[in-house]
């Protein structure tokens, strides 16, 4: 079995994130990082792979992003990914979620995995749309907010919560499944995986190597605009106080609990 | 026709999720100053009384696909994919929830439909339909406009109003639809299994609200003991639930409960999005967690920034003595 996992370059939760003002996009200078969502992804196809179970001959990482998102794919691999894909093209720049997921759609295809992995969401976007966009356009059952993956030879048994409580499905594989982050606990990766990662096989394409126009993708295959960016109605900002000195603290607490009358 | 597709989800027994009849609410209006009308999808077994019902809401027609299972997105979309080519409805709008995620990113896939989601407001200019979107954790609103039809539009949890404005009863549509290949493909063996006992937070004064920040199961007790001295109940966010730290009935947010009480003190808790929908409108809300930039002191009333496992038990050793004193 082949699964693939979808990775992506997002900046580092310690970058304070912001929108261009002319672009209307995400500023993306500054630190980057693998999208911790998608780390709950490798993890799993590695779980999978050492369960056992089913023999897995491959994990492939993918990405779609520009040429500094190799080190996303050198770090999935440096977790356990054999080998990865990446499309990279001037021409995808500025594709909304409808561009993004025909085109990874379109990589994934190229590849024709028995299991497509995914985070819960990207760091950045908060879409939590790409999996169920990528699995329609391959013709694959899908789900997503897994929290639990029990495999059998062709099929998913898998766990995850909605709206009414904890569901239990079915899904026959090739299959596409976002994972939530509380399915596992990613492992850190050895110096020798680290420095390993660079040496294995990365394979860059462009959108014509996977049978993309460029008007399908980037703005013009968007089907959003973004009109405008407006700051947040204003809220006044509650009081923070550091705790230093613990029992002062707390009497700081007990004065403004005492002051609202929630002490009865 | 500028017409409004709502999806409705139900449990299975006839109730109808709130925020999708806020979705109707609110499509309902838009519609009206489109200039077109709001119809309702509904599958699985619900009965004709299903008009009166989501006409309430202002729903003009309710369509009724009886053969395809409610819980799953993939044959919803065949659904809705079918009703908007036939009907040619402009929009398809939903409330918040995690099916209304996959069912709407199921149709941009197979209509070529624009996306926007976590809406908080739809505006309707010039004949079109605006969908406002907090991004970069609630830091920037974006104005999104949407490039042909249909558009889709995934509201945030509660965002939409439920309003009682609909003047009659909605007809019912039976449609029969064929699903895809791969909408067969995924089967619910179980829906809706509450984990864990069941427990009354809704209606508390006060909740203690417990996140990951606890560290582990066992200390619950710590919320636990504070929130029985001061007379309320504890809460958990999905983390800790998904983790079997702490019932599922005592989960707030997008798949779990929505709170008002009176006080929400927020212990170990990040206040990601999805939580905070659903206590946001606490009165008061207090929150300590040991990371200064952690969301929830961007929305907190008072924000302690320390080690709950420091303050906590002084705080419940306080509150104690101040309440037999
Ligand atoms: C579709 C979807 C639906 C979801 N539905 C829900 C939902 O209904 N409800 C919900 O809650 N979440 C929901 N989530 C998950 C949500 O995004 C967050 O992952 C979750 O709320 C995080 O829970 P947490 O705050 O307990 O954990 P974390 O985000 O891990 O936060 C733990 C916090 O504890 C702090 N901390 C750690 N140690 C200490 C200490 N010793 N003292 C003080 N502070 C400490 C940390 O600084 C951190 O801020 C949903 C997500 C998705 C994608
Ligand atoms: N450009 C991309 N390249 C590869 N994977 C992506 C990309 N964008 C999103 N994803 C995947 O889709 C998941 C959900 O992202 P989103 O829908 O944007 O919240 C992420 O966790 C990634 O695994």
């Amino acid at each position: 079995m082949k699964i693939c996992c979808l990775v992506k370059e997002v900046p580092d939760a310690a970058v304070t994130k912001r929108i261009d003002p002319e672009t209307k996009r995400l500023d993306r200078s500054g630190e980057k990082n693998l999208n911790p969502f998608d780390t709950h992804g490798i993890e799993a196809a590695m779980q999978i792979r050492e369960g056992g179970e089913v023999e897995v001959d491959e994990i492939v990482a993918v990405t779609m992003g520009p040429s500094s998102a190799v080190r996303a794919l050198h770090k999935a691999v440096a977790l356990g990914a054999d080998r990865s894909v990446h499309l990279s093209d001037d021409a995808l720049e500025g594709s909304d979620v409808c561009a993004t997921g025909l085109a990874l759609a379109k990589l994934l295809s190229s590849e024709s995995p028995d299991l497509v992995l995914l985070g819960q969401q990207s760091d950045d976007g908060e879409c939590y749309t790409i999996g169920a966009v990528v699995a329609d356009h391959l013709k694959m059952p899908s789900l997503t907010q897994v929290i639990k993956i029990d495999v059998a030879s062709d099929a998913l048994t898998c766990e995850r919560q909605a709206e009414y409580g904890y569901d239990t499905v079915e899904v026959q594989m090739p299959a596409v499944i976002s994972v939530g982050d509380a399915i596992n606990e990613p492992r850190y990766p050895s110096l020798k995986a680290i420095m390993g990662a660079k040496k294995k096989a990365l394979d860059t394409k462009a959108i014509g190597d996977v049978g993309l126009e460029a008007d399908q993708v980037g703005e013009a295959g968007s089907k959003t605009q973004v009109l405008g960016m407006n700051p947040p109605p204003a809220k006044q900002g509650g009081e923070v106080i550091e705790d230093e000195d613990t029992t002062e603290t707390v009497e700081k607490i007990i004065a403004w609990l005492d002051e609202r009358k929630l002490i009865r | 026709m500028s017409g409004i597709l709502v999806y409705a989800l139900h449990d299975g027994e006839g109730n109808f999720n709130k925020n999708s009849l806020g979705a109707i609410s609110e499509a309902a209006k838009l519609a009206g100053e489109l200039g077109g009308e709001a119809a309702a999808v509904v599958v699985g077994k619900v009965g004709d009384d299903v008009g009166g019902e989501l006409g309430r809401y202002g729903a003009a027609k309710v369509f009724r696909a009886a053969d395809v299972e409610e819980g799953l997105a993939q044959p919803i979309v065949d659904v809705m994919a079918k009703l908007i080519g036939e009907h040619g409805y402009s929009y398809a709008l939903f409330g918040g929830g995690l099916l209304g995620f996959e069912i709407g990113a199921g149709l941009t896939a197979r209509l070529a439909g624009g996306v926007t989601m976590e809406v908080t407001e739809v505006q309707a200019r010039e004949g079109k339909l605006v969908a406002l979107r907090p991004v970069l954790g609630d830091s920037a609103i974006a104005d999104v406009a949407y490039v042909g039809e249909p558009g889709i539009i995934i509201g945030r949890l509660n965002a939409f109003d439920i309003s009682e404005s609909g003047s009659g009863e909605a007809e019912v549509v039976d449609v029969d639809v064929e699903l895809s290949e791969w909408s067969t493909k995924a089967k619910m063996v179980t829906r809706g299994e509450a984990r864990g006992e069941d427990i009354n937070i809704e209606d508390a004064d006060i909740l203690v609200g417990g996140g990951r920040g606890l560290g582990e199961k066992d200390n619950f007790k710590l919320a636990e003991e504070l929130a029985e001295a001061m007379g309320g109940a504890v809460a958990a966010t999905r983390a800790v639930v998904d983790a079997g730290w702490y019932p599922y009935a005592a989960q707030i947010g997008q798949t779990g409960k929505t709170v008002a009480p009176k006080l929400y003190l927020a212990a170990g808790i990040s206040g990601a999005i999805q939580h905070k929908v659903g206590m946001q409108n606490s009165e008061n809300i207090l929150a300590i967690n040991k990371d200064p930039n952690a969301p929830i002191f961007e929305f907190c009333d008072l924000g302690v920034v320390g080690d709950l496992h420091k303050i906590v038990p002084k705080l419940t050793e306080a509150i104690r003595a101040k309440k037999s004193g």
